[in-house]
């Protein structure tokens, strides 16, 4: 059954695109990401355009997302002053990235340095979880179940820095400093490259701040559900480039999707969860880096800048 | 004085010169696009009048359908080796390329008219894409940007060229069938079909069609852009509360 986009301007089977849905709000809803770095891409290769992709799956994420904190609250695994000085320092560093993202334009260095910085940021940080998950996974049958790593002095130094705040729910007393850098590069990276961040607040809570599994997701899904709704009304007002008959389409697939998702990430063990979000990252990290590399089959593409629909003189 | 006696030799020479007339109509002016809108055709037709004066034209004759669809500022780029990534290097502006071209012929294209003629009357694709006005020249190097844009619309089948896409049902009277794929963007379409006969063009029309959303796709399409702030919110709102409705469903504990 095909249904034609009045945004997009074009027909698009609607079992594909639930089907879409579902998968990624699945993924999404498993590793509390917003999955918007894998719905872009499958969204441009079925030739919706780039600019109505990327607004578009915008609007999924926060319907997703929103189902993930839901749940996440009455689990009471939300720590909100944690999350509130992510968003805030989130959106200070999106103003950096937009900054940062059109003088790169006008060095003709932006191709160069998007590629490069997903390229880095994904398998870095999936290299780093893998190697971190598989020795968990060996010491775990050395010696048994492994004690959370959670003991006086057995942190990173700049979590004793001054500013300390108390979280609770994430079970932290640290300064805000380290935390609010954080939130400034997610920020950054996510106006940069057009993502979430959801992938690198993850595994940096669980990493760096020693966060609990389970207070990570609901955090970072919080996050998320706050930064994607102001990126989805900007879009809509900045490029007029939110469909909403796709936006639906992805929605309904993708609360499906996330529920199952966020049922089976509940099941997981902590660190088969972390060597899977492993290799996903460096799937994707991968495949950006083969096409930085590999000789392009067309070395050619087009851009459409503008199209004029008034008659020609 | 002179002037008007200027154009009434220019008129009389034009009239003698066009024996035949051609006349010529579409089966539709105005597509209309709705939800499940998935390409269309419209049907030209084509008859070609002649009189007393008329010379009997041993070859028959030949019709050229030309449809280009609106205009569109096209930047395409070529991704070249720098070290060892494969990185957009070199572009070519395109700022009045047609989103959609079409030319469908009687018989193949080099058998109708001489290249020359092809070349200076803009006949045919490639003399459409290789026009010196369709971008700027740089002696050579947009040759391969040109062959670009039109391999890669080709494949997206919105540049097309048919070689029997034009059937003569009299020697006299004529169709063909535009082929419109549901990418074909929205908009004004000029349809121009030259008549030739022995390498000549007689005569030529423009016709027009239209391209249009109607109902919800156009309401959609006006709000986004009208009252682009309140079409964000309430999709914002929507996502909110689907998002809300699947927890509350799929709640359990």
């Amino acid at each position: 059954m095909q249904i034609y986009l009045p945004i997009a301007e074009m027909p698009v089977s609607v079992l594909l695109i639930l089907g879409l849905g579902a998968a990624v709000g699945f993924i999404s809803g498993l590793f509390g990401i917003g999955g918007g770095f894998l719905m872009t891409p499958l969204l441009i290769f079925l030739g919706i355009p780039p600019a109505v992709a990327v607004a578009t799956q915008s609007a999924q994420i926060v319907a997703s997302s929103t189902t993930s904190v839901l749940s996440a609250i009455r689990r009471g695994a939300i720590d909100f002053r944690l999350g509130g000085i992510l968003v805030a320092g989130g959106f200070v560093g999106s103003a950096l990235g937009v900054w940062f993202f059109a003088a790169a334009r006008r060095a003709g260095l932006l191709d160069l340095v998007i590629v490069v910085s997903y390229v880095t940021l994904f398998t870095v940080v999936g290299s780093l979880m893998m190697k971190e998950s598989i020795r968990e996974f060996f010491l775990r049958r050395k010696h048994g179940p492994v004690r959370p790593r959670r003991n006086g002095g057995n942190h990173a130094p700049f979590l004793g820095w001054p500013v300390r705040m108390r979280f609770y729910r994430s079970k932290l007393y640290a300064s805000v400093i380290p935390i609010i850098g954080l939130s400034l590069f997610v920020g950054f990276a996510g106006a940069l490259l057009g993502i979430g961040g959801g992938f690198i607040v993850v595994p940096a809570l669980l990493y760096i701040f020693r966060v609990p599994t389970g207070v990570v997701v609901g955090t970072s899904q919080f996050q998320i559900v706050c930064t994607t709704l102001v990126a989805l009304v900007l879009h809509a007002v900045a490029n007029q480039a939110v469909d909403i008959v796709l936006a639906i389409l992805l929605i309904l697939g993708g609360v499906f999707g996330a529920q199952f998702g966020a049922r089976a990430g509940r099941n997981l063990r902590a660190e088969l969860f972390r060597f899977l979000l492993a290799i996903l990252l460096l799937a994707v990290g991968l495949r950006f880096a083969l096409e930085l590399v590999v000789k392009p089959q067309e070395p050619f593409s087009i851009t459409v800048q503008e199209t004029r629909q008034e008659a020609r003189p | 004085m002179r002037i008007a006696v200027a154009l009434l030799i220019l008129v009389a020479g034009t009239v003698s010169a066009l024996a035949e007339n051609l006349v010529t109509s579409l089966s539709n002016h105005r597509v209309l696009i709705n939800s499940n809108y998935t390409g269309t055709s419209i049907a030209v037709f084509g008859a070609i009048e002649r009189d007393a004066q008329t010379i009997s034209r041993a070859s028959g004759y030949d019709a050229v359908v030309t449809i280009r669809g609106p205009q569109q500022f096209l930047v395409v780029r070529e991704k070249e080796r720098l070290g060892p990534f494969w990185l957009n290097q070199d572009q070519q502006k395109f700022p009045t390329a047609p989103a959609y071209l079409a030319v469908l012929t009687s018989r193949p294209i080099a058998e109708i008219t001489s290249e020359q003629l092809r070349r200076r009357q803009k006949i045919g694709i490639q003399a459409i894409v290789h026009a010196p006005d369709f971008t700027n020249d740089r002696g050579g190097l947009d040759e391969p940007f040109r062959e670009a844009l039109y391999r890669l619309k080709s494949r997206e089948g919105l540049y097309r060229e048919n070689e029997k896409g034009v059937t003569f049902l009299t020697p006299n009277i004529f169709n063909a069938s535009i082929p419109l794929p549901a990418t074909a963007p929205t908009g004004n379409y000029d349809v121009e079909v030259a008549l030739l006969a022995d390498t000549v063009v007689l005569a030529r029309t423009v016709t027009h069609f239209e391209l249009v959303k109607t109902g919800f796709e156009q309401q959609v399409g006006e709000i986004a852009r009208d009252w682009s702030l309140l079409y964000g919110l309430s999709t914002a709102l929507l996502a909110l509360f689907f998002g809300w409705t699947a927890n509350a469903v799929f709640r359990r504990d």
